[in-house]
């Protein structure tokens, strides 16, 4: 007969003054379904080789591009710092030319501090919103109410951002628009394969952040390619690239 | 020449070092993970769906790697460097004119910097499209979040030590957008600063936050980061019983 198991919250792990003579097993099973924890067949392999080779590929792959890049480019040098001699155009590091673009048609407080603001804080809470963990295709149910609710949103935030900005904002329209029709496509045809029928099972979250990712992408690019002196227009290919 | 492999791996001295036999069973392929610190971080077998490299093109780890290499040639450039005016411009001068490989050490660590800015956002975009903040990695994705914001200060803050007009500028712009926060702007564009204006106090600041500072908190960040990730069973994956549904 077994003694009876102690209270699982009154449990001390003890071993004895002898560990080899009683051996003491502990195991905590945490309450999130750790994917450890749902048994599975699938196939697994050694993690040496298999992927510390991989790693150690990818890291020396990773390197003779960089080497390979660093012996032809050489990193830019200018003149030594002159306070008194501004730059026409001036241009922040690029991955900051996105913001910087964004200045061009929204005054600082609004383009350097709540929009990124904004973008930060729902990077942050993205997990902690049930309609980002059950990621349910957009159209499940109502398709005409699914597209009216799309493009009342699209035509809002397209005034918002055609009329408030100091210039039209197409940075920030064009992908909303490309966003829009891209599901309206995906919700009106047929086709049941291949990339409709892919675009149609993507959630809420997936085209929000696609709209995002696809502005930044526009604001950045326009921002290193596109503008030149006084933050005027350019085309890189006739104008050459201002840095 | 299997003499000498067991000549050099079976005596007293490498065994305290490496402390077991050579990799041939699956017993002593485990004893790898085990007992190698840099590599303990692995659990001692893979799903092999996870070690693909179109689930994740191993953007988390060459963002690493990237930082590892910034690292080492980071160092080396400290050797040639000082954080004053006009030294500063003078030592990139050098860097391109006397330092053995100078220019090479200097091409590696910037463009290694702007890889690694670029690795960071998309290791971020691809965690986002597989779904992989959900629970129970919530906050691993947050911790995600501010090294991604902790990268781009690193790079910042380096833009701004050659002294050189493209680094003042840039850093001229930046600081400037620091100064539109309410209320509080002003106060922190001092303190990032030093100083109302970027001078030699700021060059200093910078200095220190980029070499000392942000190094050491990517550092921490980086581990907590990968050991949650160990912690909550390896990269995520979608559960085998539903292939392909993977929203």
């Amino acid at each position: 007969m077994t003694p009876p198991l102690p209270d699982p919250q009154q449990f001390t792990p003890v071993a004895g003054s002898d560990a080899r003579a009683t051996p003491v097993r502990l195991l905590v099973v945490q309450g999130e379904a750790r994917p450890a924890v749902d048994a599975s067949d699938e196939p697994m392999v050694m993690t040496f080789p298999h992927l510390v080779l991989r790693e150690a590929i990818a890291f020396v792959a990773l390197s003779i591009v960089l080497i390979t890049i660093s012996l032809i480019f050489n990193a830019p040098l200018e003149e030594i710092a002159n306070p008194s001699r501004t730059p026409n155009p001036a241009k922040a590091p690029w991955y900051f030319l996105g913001l910087q673009e964004l200045l061009h048609y929204y005054p600082p407080l609004i383009s350097g501090v709540v929009l990124p603001g904004i973008l930060m804080v729902a990077l942050i809470v993205i997990p902690y919103f049930d309609i980002n963990l059950e990621r349910a295709p957009l159209a499940k149910s109502d398709r005409r109410r699914t597209l009216t609710f799309l493009w009342t949103a699209a035509v809002v935030l397209t005034a918002i951002f055609y009329f408030t900005g100091a210039q039209p904002v197409w940075p920030l329209i064009g992908p909303l628009l490309l966003v829009a029709v891209a599901i309206t496509v995906a919700l009106l045809l047929r086709s049941s394969g291949g990339v409709v029928s892919w675009l149609r099972s993507r959630s809420a979250p997936f085209w929000i952040f696609a709209w995002f990712l696809l502005s930044a992408v526009a604001l950045t690019v326009i921002g290193i390619f596109f503008r030149g002196p006084g933050w005027s227009f350019v085309i890189p290919w006739r104008d050459g690239i201002y840095y | 020449m299997a003499a000498l492999a067991k000549w050099l791996t079976d005596n007293r001295v490498y065994r305290s070092i490496i402390r077991h036999g050579f990799p041939d069973s699956n017993r002593n392929r485990s004893l790898v993970i085990f007992t190698n610190f840099f590599l303990h971080i692995h659990p001692v077998k893979a799903r092999l769906r996870a070690i693909r490299f179109t689930r994740t093109f191993f953007l988390g780890g060459l963002s690493a790697a990237c930082f590892f290499l910034l690292v080492a040639t980071g160092v080396l450039l400290m050797f040639y460097y000082r954080p004053a005016v006009p030294h500063a411009y003078n030592d990139m001068k050098d860097l391109g004119f006397v330092v053995s490989s100078g220019v090479f050490l200097r091409n590696l660590h910037r463009w290694s910097a702007h890889t690694m800015v670029a690795l960071v956002f998309l290791h971020m975009v691809v965690t986002f499209f597989r779904g992989a903040y959900r629970p129970p990695r919530e906050f691993n994705w947050v911790l995600g979040v501010f090294l991604f914001v902790a990268t781009i200060l690193l790079s910042y803050t380096g833009y701004l030590l050659p002294w050189d007009q493209l680094a003042y500028w840039a850093v001229t712009v930046g600081t400037n957008m620091a100064q539109a926060v309410p209320v509080m702007g002003e106060k922190m564009r001092f303190l990032l600063l030093g100083g109302h204006g970027i001078n030699e106090n700021a060059l200093v600041r910078f200095y220190v936050l980029h070499c000392v500072v942000l190094p050491l908190a990517m550092v921490l960040g980086i581990s907590i980061h990968v050991w949650r990730v160990r912690k909550d069973g390896g990269i995520y994956l979608p559960p085998p019983a539903n292939k392909g549904d993977e929203r």
